[in-house]
């Protein structure tokens, strides 16, 4: 019941007309970020995060955390009404979202979109309520040789788990944690990697790859295709609302089900763009009627919503109670408490209870002030679409400069912005997955001075990861996930020869 | 299906063509990348050296961490050439086709001078020259929205950073003549 007490101290924070009106302009922004083609939550939150920098790290959290859950909402307007994905994770609600629009059930499908967010994101923070505290007190023991093991086993897991090609993966994660080194190193002071450039001094900062990465490269990106669109009416009126509403504990399997599985591929680095698919295709599977979907069941728009919005929520578990980042946008938050001032990692919940439980409660009351603005705005935000993207792109790379310079007051940062921005288009395109080179950036540093430390308190003995129970479990099962392939083919080619021999 | 219903059009007449011909494919990306990725990691791994990757008496060096990383790098990198050499690979995706390239050279260009005049004209400047050439020239929406759209936009943008949110941008000789 301590977590009860501490929410409502949350949400004391929380209760003031500054604090809501900046969730409020967090959200209508985290919407129209959602809607526009070319911007999504990562760069919509990389992007704006310059506007927090002079405010309070409580206020600017809960307007960056409320930009998020806007473009969670966002993402199935799009989807839904014109069947173009805000979001990657919003495409698994094109596929029953836009033909209920065709049928004239828009209003519906996006009733269910927005409802089915709503409960996946409230279980998830539901979930973070009441364990990320134990979690961080758990972790307040490890000393630095955990923490690697930690850090190994998030790297491990990317590789492991990851749908990409593995040699990619890695080559992605290298570059991230070669890139965090560059410039001072934290340990001894000595330069490394610089060749001798003042620019490079600073090193390369994390949020100005981020916003090269996913602003100018979407951008680019976003140009190549077609962007003729043709869109269905939206209007949602409160009999719709209660209509689906009323028909939602039919539906609760379906819901625990993918609030289970977007919570689960949260904390683990699956991200939500998996969640929203494994979900649907669950329900699919699970389903009497399997034909239905794909023709405009309600279910269909169901499953992935809920299981996005509890995946995209639940990511920020980890980043609070350890300091590791579950998803690119919970990196980006990362790269925010480290602008303010905040060391994230366990300490936090102690040294600053009013952030981490002002972020809390902000979830609850974000989602929900949230989920009556999507319902009452739709046919507004809509509308947006109309908007030539002739306006908005150059709009959107002026914001990115912005955003690049303001970080360090560096020129020479808004030109590897640009640099990034192709190196993002063409690892895009080539497969070359982003999210491993986003978390190695943001917690290369770390991860080596947690090395460097546990070196030096073991004296270069490599057995310190397996020194006691705790993370010795932690390091093998990282080395097993790494090699997880390779064990998984060598066990199924193992058992049809045992079931062979038998 | 009632498409009639539709409320809202929006045309992109100036769509990449969908035969247009291919310029690259996604291989010749690929190695090229590699390529480029390992001569990274070599000239890393070297720097990395030369600062020291050793183990001294306190631990391991301030290169030690980076050098083994440069070296994975470049055993991935070698490993994604050489999987490209293999003959059963065959088909290869289309990289980019002209037309495609051409609409994000549209983009680019621009981007870039954009950079360059914010270092010669303050980014409020170069952000009314990139909005409205970009909105007049590329989008072809008439001059006088253009020039509105992007002067009211590079005015909101100096409010919110300059004056409300204390953000302080590059600034260039117009600026200076109204006295920021």
């Amino acid at each position: 019941m301590e977590a009860f007490g501490l929410l409502v101290y949350g949400f004391s924070v929380l209760l003031t007309w500054k604090t809501l009106a900046l969730m409020m302009v967090g959200l209508v922004l985290g919407i129209f970020v959602g809607v526009l083609p070319g911007l999504g939550g990562p760069n919509g939150v990389a992007i704006l995060l310059p506007l927090t920098f002079t405010m309070d790290p409580t206020s600017a959290i809960v307007m960056l955390s409320c930009i998020y859950w806007g473009a969670l909402f966002g993402g199935a307007i799009t989807s839904i009404l014109f069947n173009i994905p805000g979001e990657a994770w919003s495409v698994a609600t094109t596929f029953d979202g836009y033909p209920m629009a065709q049928q004239g059930r828009a209003a519906e499908a996006l009733t269910a979109a927005f409802t089915s967010s709503f409960i996946g994101s409230l279980v998830a923070v539901l979930l973070i309520t009441f364990l990320a505290p134990g979690v961080a007190s758990f972790a307040l023991k490890f000393g630095p040789p955990e923490f690697f093991a930690v850090y190994l086993l998030t790297f491990c897991s990317f590789v492991g788990l990851g749908r990409e090609e593995k040699h990619k993966t890695i080559i992605s994660m290298t570059l991230g944690l070669l890139l965090a080194g560059v410039g001072m190193d934290t340990v001894s002071g000595q330069l490394r990697m610089t060749f001798g450039l003042s620019d490079l001094l600073r090193g390369i900062n994390f949020l100005v790859a981020v916003i090269g990465l996913f602003g100018i490269s979407e951008i680019l990106l976003t140009m190549e295709e077609r962007l003729a669109l043709r869109g269905h009416p939206a209007r949602i009126s409160l009999r719709v609302v209660l209509k689906v509403w009323k028909e939602l504990p039919q539906y609760w399997v379906t819901l625990l089900r993918s609030s289970a599985i977007g919570c689960w591929l949260g904390i683990t680095p699956g991200g939500a763009i998996a969640a929203s698919f494994m979900s649907y295709n669950l329900a699919k599977r699970f389903s009497k009627d399997k034909d239905s979907f794909g023709k405009g069941r309600i279910e269909g728009v169901f499953a992935p919503e809920t299981a996005a919005h509890a995946s995209g929520t639940s990511a920020l578990l980890p980043m609070l109670a350890l300091g590791i980042p579950g998803s690119g946008t919970a990196a980006i938050l990362l790269g925010g408490l480290m602008v303010w001032g905040l060391n994230p990692g366990p300490l936090l919940f102690v040294e600053h209870k009013s952030f981490v439980w002002g972020l809390i409660a902000s979830m609850y009351l974000g989602n929900v002030v949230g989920l009556v603005l999507v319902l009452t705005t739709v046919p507004l935000f809509a509308a947006v679409l109309r908007v030539p993207f002739a306006a908005i792109a150059p709009m959107i790379v002026v914001s990115c400069a912005i955003g690049a310079y303001a970080i360090q007051n560096a020129m020479f940062d808004i030109w590897l912005m640009l640099a990034f921005g192709i190196v993002g288009y063409v690892f895009k395109k080539i497969g070359i997955p982003l999210a491993p080179f986003t978390l190695a950036l943001v917690l290369g540093n770390r991860a080596e001075d947690s090395f460097r430390l546990s070196m030096i308190g073991a004296g270069g003995d490599m057995r310190v990861f397996w020194s006691n129970g705790l993370v010795g479990s932690i390091t093998t099962l990282a080395l097993i996930l790494l090699f997880w392939p390779l064990i998984s083919s060598a066990i199924a080619r193992i058992r049809p020869a045992v079931r062979g021999g038998a | 299906m009632p498409e009639t219903e539709a409320e809202i059009v929006v045309e992109d007449p100036g769509a990449p063509a969908g035969d247009s011909p291919a310029l690259t494919t996604n291989r010749t990306v690929e190695i090229v990348v590699s390529l480029l990725l390992l001569a990274l990691a070599m000239l890393l791994a070297f720097d990395n050296w030369r600062t020291g990757m050793s183990w001294d008496s306190t631990g391991p060096q301030a290169g030690y961490f980076p050098f083994y990383l440069s070296v994975i790098l470049a055993g991935a990198c070698v490993y994604g050439i050489g999987r490209e050499f293999l003959p059963r690979r065959q088909t290869s995706e289309t990289f980019v086709t002209r037309d495609q390239l051409r609409r994000v050279l549209q983009v680019f260009a621009p981007t870039l001078l954009f950079c360059l005049f914010t270092q010669w004209l303050g980014l409020y400047v170069a952000s009314f020259l990139l909005v409205a050439g970009f909105m007049a020239f590329i989008g072809r929406i008439a001059a006088w929205k253009s020039a509105l759209t992007a002067f009211l936009f590079s005015l909101v943008m100096f409010v919110t950073f300059e004056i409300a949110f204390d953000v302080i941008m590059p600034k260039g000789p117009l600026e200076a003549l109204l006295g920021h």
